[in-house]
């Protein structure tokens, strides 16, 4: 049963919003100035913050194909953001048409959005829900129609734990979301760190962290710890430019790209 | 940022820019139709290569492989229009998006909050508990049904009212201080009990919450008022705590009460106040609880109680039921002997007015201890102990009246308690023994009987004498006990004496107190003692003094006829000494009377003339003979006497002349002898 809740929050356009700043950072015009005032002083304090990102985003399309070659035909993505070129269900469905994905945001915004670019799609569907009530996600993907976790699954968190605190318990909302899986099913996860970078980087970011939207960059075991029983695919866990770089791809400084990603299968 | 997100790998990145390089060439081939070019910089955008590096990047790689010339230029010029009018609509279309995804967002929103609201508007409007909201200045704005329900309001008709107009009586000032501060935002909760007044008269009581509610910047702007009718559970306490506080029969106030009352006033005291107390016991109440039964003995103290509240109340005082027939009524600034003296007679008197319980019509008296005392200080149980002190000086002083605290007379009354206290035990120790008293008739001077007399040879005290603690066993009521022992050892030592001689024909004279006469088990008492100790009925004298005779019942009267009638003979003790009815006295079950000492010592010489107590005695003598009762004069210490009362007719006498009262064997020996 779906509980009645508070009134929501009404949309305050005037804060920026996690999801729009991606969105700028990675090129849209999906924002408006406030998200692009804190995008800017974020490509300040990191410079690499734009590259990680567009990395992030590579990254996403290389996964999906590559489990869609595995053979898995639902994706619940957490954290998906303002909808840009290259979506999951955009890539999984040139793959195989019948596959089904769910796109699961808080920020209403991109619920919205999400929701305007899906319509006539009927094997992609929104739900809007924090990444921290694991519960309700997995609820709510089930009662849209779209998943079934009786088959294998592929959970997406791109870029979403590092913006939940240590006192949320990121690791064990994690394994609430694993843990359910069959086996098969695959976890996916990236998740920027503080590994390789220059003390004065890591300086900048803390600072910066003080000041917009938290994100807390963790370290490789930590991370590590998150994949829990799966198998690692290879490459493992690791900066995200060399997860299996597409042909002709070259990166020279994968470290500046701060931050790890993996896929894990569950046995 | 230096390009767009790329969606397509490098591979398709290279074919696309290759298709694209191709297409601007025609246009240098052909620039009557530069579409091509336009179309390659549409493309460059809907590939997603929309940062700023890729125009200049793509402009200056055509620049340097073009050849030179209008052409090329032309074909450059209308791929950068291509590529800005189609970034132009990407971006247009992206903020039309983003703007509509906004308002279905704020659509959601709004309706989400709709339905919230409708949700509590439906809780608001149907919850059980009262709510209402007031606003920063104490205004009512907003109850809901139930509150208004337990108020005996319409709900708008509380709107416009203030927190304020609520305010009654019982609120403790603690309560709108603690409103004040939630005012000021010092305090976010307050849960409490409130009483309220409904619009239409009484109290509803409430559990009570209030909450805060503060704007975005903490500034109080509602009171958030819930509360529960929890009138019932309040009306229970406050009856459980009147009960603990009560006395069920009278409704005065217990002594919990009254003890709590001394202990504020105690507290609140300073040097120069006084507390006054009078302590009231009804006179021989157990007498009314024997004869007329519990019950009327309730409804006597109900009366009594009434009175007395109303004799309090009238004057400010408190009047408490102490238990048992004993009450007290508490005077807390004590204005001096006067008032206490004006206040125990007020109280004397609307004790003694008739009481009618039932078909019976009661005259009751009361006796009262007063005390004053500096109340700065004080200690309740010293009142407490004074005030009964002196209740039983007045007793001892012979009943309805009041007597005031006089700390000799109480070093007296604590004596006397002591002795009262003592009393059961030595009865059970056996130190109570009898003396008896021979008495002889008249003028023959032949011993006649023995009148047996009860001594209590106290361990500490030596040999007491019934005037020492008759009274006082008459109050514990151990007389009874008494009583029957001594009439049991009595008729013992008279049977003894018959049989061991015959040829004296004596029999024996025991007291009988009024106490004991109201023992229903007189009549059997004595019919148990003659059987056991074979003593004959008509060997026996009971010696009861008027008032016991007298008393206002019949029941003892009653009593007396049966064991007359078995052939006990009966004398009246002291005659004279009380209120005597001569008119009724014939219709009395009675044999004999005896003359007090008092009248004898009065008798003198036979020469000299009759004074007023001869002609006293003689007047007794000849109403006793004319109603055919014997005469026995008590207290005969002379010769001269002993003349005097044969002269006029007297027909025995007893006394130290006579003989002094002895132990059983001394009069065995004599007797013997």
């Amino acid at each position: 049963m779906d509980l009645p809740g508070w009134a929501p929050e009404s949309i305050d356009v005037t804060r920026p919003s996690a999801a729009r700043v991606y969105d700028y950072i990675l090129g849209g015009a999906h924002n408006f100035a406030v998200d692009r005032q804190l995008g800017d002083e974020l490509i300040r304090t990191s410079p690499d913050v734009a590259e990680t990102m567009r990395a992030n985003r590579v990254f996403l399309r290389r996964a999906v194909r590559f489990l869609a070659a595995q053979g898995i035909r639902q994706f619940l993505d957490i954290g998906s953001g303002v909808p840009t070129v290259g979506n999951v269900h955009e890539i999984a469905q040139q793959v195989a048409p019948e596959s089904t994905v769910v796109y699961v945001d808080v920020d209403p915004v991109a619920v919205a959005h999400s929701e305007a670019i899906l319509e006539g799609n009927d094997r992609a569907g929104v739900v809007c829900a924090d990444m921290r009530e694991p519960g309700r996600i997995t609820e709510q993907a089930r009662s849209l129609g779209l998943i079934d976790f009786t088959a294998p699954v592929a959970v997406l968190l791109a870029g979403v734990v590092h913006f939940v605190a240590d006192s949320d318990d990121p690791a064990g909302l994690v394994a609430k979301l694993r843990d359910p899986l069959v086996k098969d099913s695959y976890l996916l996860v990236s998740h920027t760190t503080f590994d390789g970078q220059p003390p004065e980087v890591v300086a900048a970011q803390k600072l910066a962290t003080r000041t917009a939207t938290p994100i807390y960059p963790r370290p490789q075991a930590e991370i590590r710890s998150y994949f829990g029983d799966t198998t690692l695919v290879d490459p493992g866990l690791v900066f995200i430019p060399l997860w299996r770089p597409d042909p002709g791809e070259v990166v020279e400084h994968p470290e500046r790209i701060s931050a790890y990603a993996g896929v894990g299968r569950k046995n | 940022m230096e390009s767009g997100y790329v969606p397509m790998g490098p591979v398709e990145l290279e074919a696309l820019l290759r298709d694209l390089a191709d297409d601007v060439l025609k246009v240098v081939d052909v620039p009557a139709d530069p579409e091509p070019a336009r179309a390659a910089g549409a493309a460059l955008v809907q590939a997603h290569l929309t940062g700023p590096a890729t125009l200049r990047a793509t402009l200056t790689t055509l620049g340097a492989h073009l050849p030179p010339g209008p052409p090329s230029t032309m074909a450059q010029a209308t791929l950068a229009a291509g590529y800005a009018t189609a970034l132009r609509e990407v971006t247009l279309v992206e903020q039309e998006r983003l703007a509509r995804a906004i308002i279905g967002a704020q659509e959601r929103t709004e309706r989400a909050a709709r339905q919230s609201e409708a949700r509590f508007r439906a809780i608001f409007a149907g919850a059980a508990v009262g709510i209402g909201i007031s606003d920063d200045h104490g205004r009512i704005i907003q109850v809901n049904q139930a509150l208004a329900d337990m108020l005996g309001y319409r709900p708008e008709e509380m709107h416009g009212l203030t927190v304020p107009d609520m305010v009654h009586p019982s609120d403790p000032p603690e309560m709108w201080e603690m409103y004040a501060r939630m005012a000021r935002g010092e305090v976010d909760h307050v849960r409490m009990e409130k009483a309220y007044f409904r619009k239409e008269g009484g109290v509803v009581w409430t559990d009570l919450t209030v909450s805060l509610i503060r704007d975005e910047a903490g500034t109080p702007q509602f009171n958030v008022a819930m509360m529960e009718d929890i009138t019932d559970r309040h009306n229970l306490q406050d009856r459980l705590r009147h009960q603990a506080l009560h006395d069920p029969l009278t409704g005065l106030p217990n002594r919990t009460l009254f003890a709590d009352r001394v202990a504020g006033i105690v507290r609140r005291a300073g040097r120069s106040d006084n507390i006054g107390v009078c302590y009231l016991d009804l006179d021989r109440f157990k007498r009314v609880n024997d004869t007329l039964g519990h019950d009327v003995g309730d409804q006597l103290l109900v009366v009594v109680a009434e009175r007395l509240g109303d004799c309090a109340r009238e004057r400010g005082h408190l009047a408490a039921r102490m238990g048992g027939d004993e009450f007290i009524i508490l005077v807390e600034r004590c204005a001096g002997a006067e008032q206490l003296a004006e206040l125990a007679e007020a109280t004397l008197a609307a004790v003694a007015a008739p009481i009618s319980v039932g078909p019976h019509r009661l005259r009751v008296s009361a006796s009262i201890g007063v005390v004053e005392r500096p109340a700065f200080g004080v200690e309740l149980a010293d009142i407490l102990k004074a005030a009964d002190v002196t209740l039983y000086q007045a007793k001892s002083e012979g009943r309805g009246r009041w007597a005031r605290y006089d700390p000799d007379a109480a070093a007296r009354q604590v004596a006397r308690y002591e002795l009262s206290a003592a009393m059961p035990d030595a009865l059970d120790r056996g130190e109570f023994s009898l003396v008896y008293q021979p008495i002889v008739d008249l003028p023959g001077r032949t011993l006649r009987g023995l009148e047996a007399l009860v001594r209590w040879h106290h361990p500490r005290l030596g040999t007491l004498t019934p005037d020492r603690f008759i009274d006082l066993a008459e109050e514990t009521g151990l007389i009874v006990p008494l009583g029957r022992q001594v009439l049991r050892e009595a008729c013992q030592q008279a049977a003894d004496w018959r049989r061991h001689f015959p040829e004296r024909d004596l029999f024996v004279s025991v007291n009988v107190a009024a106490a004991q006469t109201h023992e229903p088990s007189l009549v059997a008492d004595v019919h148990d003692v003659l059987a056991q100790t074979g003593l004959k009925a008509a060997h026996l004298q009971l010696e009861l003094t008027e008032s016991a005779l007298m008393a206002d019942s019949g029941a003892p009267l009653a009593a007396l006829r049966e064991l007359a009638d078995a052939g006990v003979r009966v004398a009246i003790d002291d005659f004279g000494t009380g209120y005597s009815n001569l008119a009724y006295l014939r219709s009395l079950p009675v044999h004999a009377l005896k003359l007090p000492q008092p009248l004898i010592d009065g008798l003198r010489e036979p020469t000299s003339p009759p004074d007023v107590d001869e002609r006293i005695v003689d007047a007794l003598v000849r109403l006793a003979h004319a109603i055919e009762l014997t005469v026995t004069a008590e207290g005969v210490e002379t010769s001269a006497q002993a003349e005097r009362l044969t002269l006029l007719g007297c027909d025995s006498a007893q006394g130290w002349y006579i003989g002094p009262p002895r132990p059983a064997p001394e009069l065995t020996e004599i007797l013997g002898g």
